[in-house]
């Protein structure tokens, strides 16, 4: 909160050094006669940026260092018999510290060796944070004078001002970049650490998953098995479910859409399908465990079949009605590509329409359809909420849809939610399977363009 | 000669085909409306019933000497409640009864009667009433969600507590009342007492976090690649790249968020800083498509007007461009922050899946967002958090409906055609 006091105050810095710049340009060419380079508002700007930004740079990197800094010195200041070689008990004691020092509840008894070292961590961080400000508005101050120094009618403000702001533009859009490296980069680097505890044949082919590893030797149930063969069969079984209910549903309503409906049809059709698309997965969720699952299970019992509560189909079903409106419209634009002169050709050799959408349409849209198919596999593939909550927990390897089967979503989810050190099998399970899901989605997503690219008709 | 009857056959097989096709086409959309409606219905007809909340009229006659005015804390007022309520019920002996009939009201009633009294401390001396919530069970039994004709032993509801509810609304006890602070309270372990005040401002303060990183970022970034990036492989690197991430799992930005932005950063767990980060790198490749594409739907004849008339192309940009474009990447935005809204993996992820009883103020606080509190809810084995669920679900819907109408009349309002 005083980080944002603070980010105001250079703000307002920077305005008031707008003011300065604009009005100080344009006295110095009326006084001198001279005219200005630039238009004076490109003078405030050149006053205000150098008075802003220099002082947000240093604040940041401030603000990103100041929490391993002061975590150093406070171990530094520690009493032997604080310290331990375990890094664990270490991470620990630091947590008690900070605690202590915020004045919350601590996991030990208070003694005045660690009351002293709340106390010195507690005024570090005052002297850091005041140290801050002095060196922020330091900084801003001494950029808002010189750069208003500098403002002489022959300054080229508004080349500067204009170079700044495209460096900006260009930092803004490495930003995805930088993303996709944070991504991959923490993944692999997580992955590694699981494959020093668990190889990697065991986890890619392993057929037993139960990731509770043993605290105690004699321990029932507990065997850290991380075979995902389970979870991948899983995942499959309840992504084809998916697909069997999304792929009819919404590639037979783009074909109706787009060569049959009238506008009326599809003003109220099209406006049905966004609306499936917006609803948020929990939502979608909720209505699979507590409408649909139930609902499959009393049906199935009605017939004499053995449902479990939480089965494969319930969670698979509702994952498809969430991919009709994807499938739906991606088919949509597809179809709409493929020129009329086709269809008119096909209507002129005597085939009825629906003739021409099986045998010229669709073959020519074919592609593009395979495409939109498995962008809407990657979809189902990555999606968490409706499994976490209507699919089961435990890892069965069965191809049976009434029963329970857990997903690579779930698992992870399972495994990350919840306190647990950073550093166990368990939790960096869920980042090699966070690797396998980035790794699959990205792979079908760059097949399905390809395929795209590849097969795609030219028909001008 | 022979061959027409066969035509005509094979014609009427055709067109019955035709309609066959045409009524397949048809039923797939009539199916998506229908599970639609089931889908909203369904959540509507469990969730309208939690925005009433059962509530019961208890008498006192509590006298000064009882309560410590100046220390209101110090009084035992769910001592006061029970009582009363033993009152209310004479004959009642055993622990185990006991203990039913003091399980009618929400333990939380003693606070409301704390309220009332420091509110108006003349009450004290006289008889007054006071409507407090009844508890869960009670509450399910008035909406008629709870089956009075199972046996006992499969009720939640046992043949006591049944007499007294029957007994308490023969004597105008019992009333269904609009249930306000379903709005006005955060979580709570009692059904009775839980509310989405505090998911609604953890959803406002991790929006707000997403919105001040992804809009400028996102904007600034579209306007470089369109306008002024040189064609190359480094910018087909950025597009492939933007084009990517907005097809990565919700699930991964988690992960990236737990690793990076907690263990890297230091941000604070179940924070809606943190929240508002991963969910601003999610929401970016949106913004950046749809800015992109408003940009581009600007006519190339306003930006050789302005560069005729001696702009730079800078000020072409900034000065006409972009305020042209703006209700377009408006329209992106507002349908990027919705998504944004009901997303709920990632978050599960970075911790902000807690059981959370204080309203968050700041953007470090712990905090839960609306979707989670969903999440949360919709786990809870207790049949009221069914209904409560529903209607937060409800709450949800009615946002994204009202951001999304929003971008829908922005882009009505300021589409042009050139």
């Amino acid at each position: 909160m005083h980080s944002l006091i603070l980010a105001a105050t250079v703000l307002l810095l920077a305005l008031f050094g707008y003011a300065l710049g604009r009005s100080r340009s344009r006295n110095l060419a009326v006084a001198s006669g001279q005219p200005l380079h630039s238009l004076p508002t490109y003078y405030g700007g050149y006053v205000a940026i150098w008075c802003g930004l220099p002082a947000v740079l240093v604040m940041a990197v401030w603000l990103g260092a100041e929490g391993a800094i002061v975590r150093a010195l406070t171990v530094q200041s520690l009493p032997a018999a604080l310290v331990s070689d375990d890094p664990d008990r270490m991470a620990l004691l630091l947590t008690d510290i900070r605690n202590l020092a915020a004045g919350s509840i601590v996991s030990r008894d208070v003694d005045p060796a660690l009351q002293a070292a709340a106390d010195h961590y507690q005024s570090l961080r005052q002297t850091g944070f005041a140290s801050m400000v002095v060196v922020v508005l330091a900084c801003a101050m001494a950029g808002l004078v010189w750069a208003r120094r500098r403002v002489v009618p022959g300054l080229r403000a508004r080349n500067h001002v204009e170079r700044i702001i495209l460096w900006v533009l260009v930092a803004c859009s490495t930003i995805a970049i930088l993303t996709t490296i944070g991504i991959v980069l923490s993944l692999i680097f997580e992955t590694l650490r699981f494959f020093e505890k668990v190889p990697l044949h065991e986890f890619l082919f392993g057929l037993h998953w139960s990731p509770q590893t043993a605290i105690r030797s004699d321990q029932v149930g507990a065997s850290g098995a991380f075979g995902a063969i389970p979870l991948f069969a899983g995942t499959l079984l309840i992504t084809l479910i998916a697909m069997l209910v999304a792929g009819p549903i919404g590639l037979m309503s783009a074909i109706y859409m787009a060569e049959y409906a009238g506008s009326r049809l599809r003003s109220t059709a099209k406006p049905i399908l966004e609306v499936l698309a917006g609803i948020p997965t929990v939502v979608y969720g909720f209505f699979a465990a507590l409408t649909v699952a139930p609902f499959v299970r009393q049906s199935g019992g009605s017939i004499g079949l053995d449902v479990a509560s939480e089965s494969a189909l319930a969670a698979g079903v509702v994952m498809g009605i969430m991919i009709i409106p994807f499938v739906s419209s991606l088919s949509d634009d597809v179809i709409n590509a493929v020129p009329q002169s086709l269809r008119d050709a096909s209507y002129g050799l005597g085939a009825t329409q629906s003739e021409t959408i099986r045998q010229v349409i669709l073959p020519a849209a074919l592609p593009g359809i395979v495409g939109a198919f498995m962008l809407a596999i990657s979809r189902a593939i990555g999606e968490t909420m409706i499994v976490v909550m209507a699919a089961g927990l435990a890892a069965n390897l069965t191809a049976n849809p009434l029963e329970a089967v857990t997903t690579v979503t779930v698992q992870i989810v399972t495994l990350l939610v919840g306190d647990q050190e950073f550093d166990s099998a368990k939790t960096l399970a869920a980042f090699a399977l966070g690797l396998m899901l980035f790794v699959v989605t990205l792979g079908l997503n760059l097949l399905a363009l390809s395929v795209v690219r590849k097969y795609r008709e030219r028909y001008d | 000669m022979s061959g027409e009857p066969d035509y005509a056959a094979r014609l009427r097989r055709r067109h019955r085909s035709e309609m066959r096709f045409r009524f397949y086409g048809l039923l797939s959309i009539a199916l998506a409306g229908v599970i639609l409606v089931v889908l909203i219905g369904s959540i509507v007809l469990k969730g309208y019933s939690a925005f009433w909340q059962t509530h019961v009229r208890l008498d006192f006659a509590i006298s000064a000497e009882q309560v410590d005015i100046d220390n209101l804390r110090e009084t035992n007022w769910g001592g006061l409640v029970k009582a009363t309520l033993r009152d209310m019920a004479p004959g009642v002996t055993g622990r185990r009864d006991k203990r039913k009939l003091y399980q009618f009201v929400s333990p939380n009633a003693g606070y409301d009667l704390r309220d009332a009294i420091a509110a108006d401390p003349g009450l004290l001396g006289t008889e007054f009433s006071l409507w407090v919530k009844a508890s869960d069970d009670i509450d399910m039994l008035t909406k008629g969600h709870l089956d009075r004709t199972l046996p006992e032993s499969d009720r939640r509801v046992s043949d006591l507590e049944l007499g007294w509810y029957d007994r308490f609304v023969g004597e105008g006890r019992i009333e269904l009342r609009f249930n306000l602070d379903f709005f006005t309270t955060a979580d709570s372990r009692e059904p009775e007492e839980a509310g989405i005040q505090g998911a609604l401002m953890g959803s406002f303060l991790t929006l707000l976090v997403t919105l001040a990183l992804s809009f400028p970022v996102g904007v600034m970034a579209a306007v470089y690649l369109e306008e002024f990036a040189p064609k190359n492989r480094w910018t087909d690197i950025i597009e492939a790249n933007i084009n990517n991430l907005a097809a990565v799992p919700s699930i991964v930005f988690g992960l990236l968020g737990l690793a990076v932005v907690i263990s890297l950063f230091g941000v604070p767990r179940s924070a809606p800083l943190a929240g508002g980060i991963v969910l601003a790198l999610m929401t970016l490749p949106t913004i950046i498509i749809a800015s992109r594409a408003a940009l581009k739907a600007v006519p190339p004849s306003i930006r050789e007007a302005a560069t005729g008339l001696g702009a730079s192309p800078h000020q072409v940009v900034m000065h006409h461009v972009l305020p042209l474009a703006m209700p377009g990447i408006l329209t992106g935005t507002i349908i990027g922050l919705a998504q944004a809204l009901g997303e709920s993996a990632p978050l599960l992820m970075i911790g902000m899946v807690a059981f959370i009883v204080d309203t968050p103020t700041g953007f470090t606080d712990p905090a839960t967002v609306l979707p989670v509190q969903i999440y949360i809810w919709a786990d809870s084995p207790e049949r009221a958090f069914v209904e409560k669920t529903s209607a937060a679900i409800m709450v949800l819907l009615a946002f994204l409906a009202c951001m999304n109408a929003t971008a829908v009349w922005l882009r009505r309002k300021f589409e042009r055609r050139w």
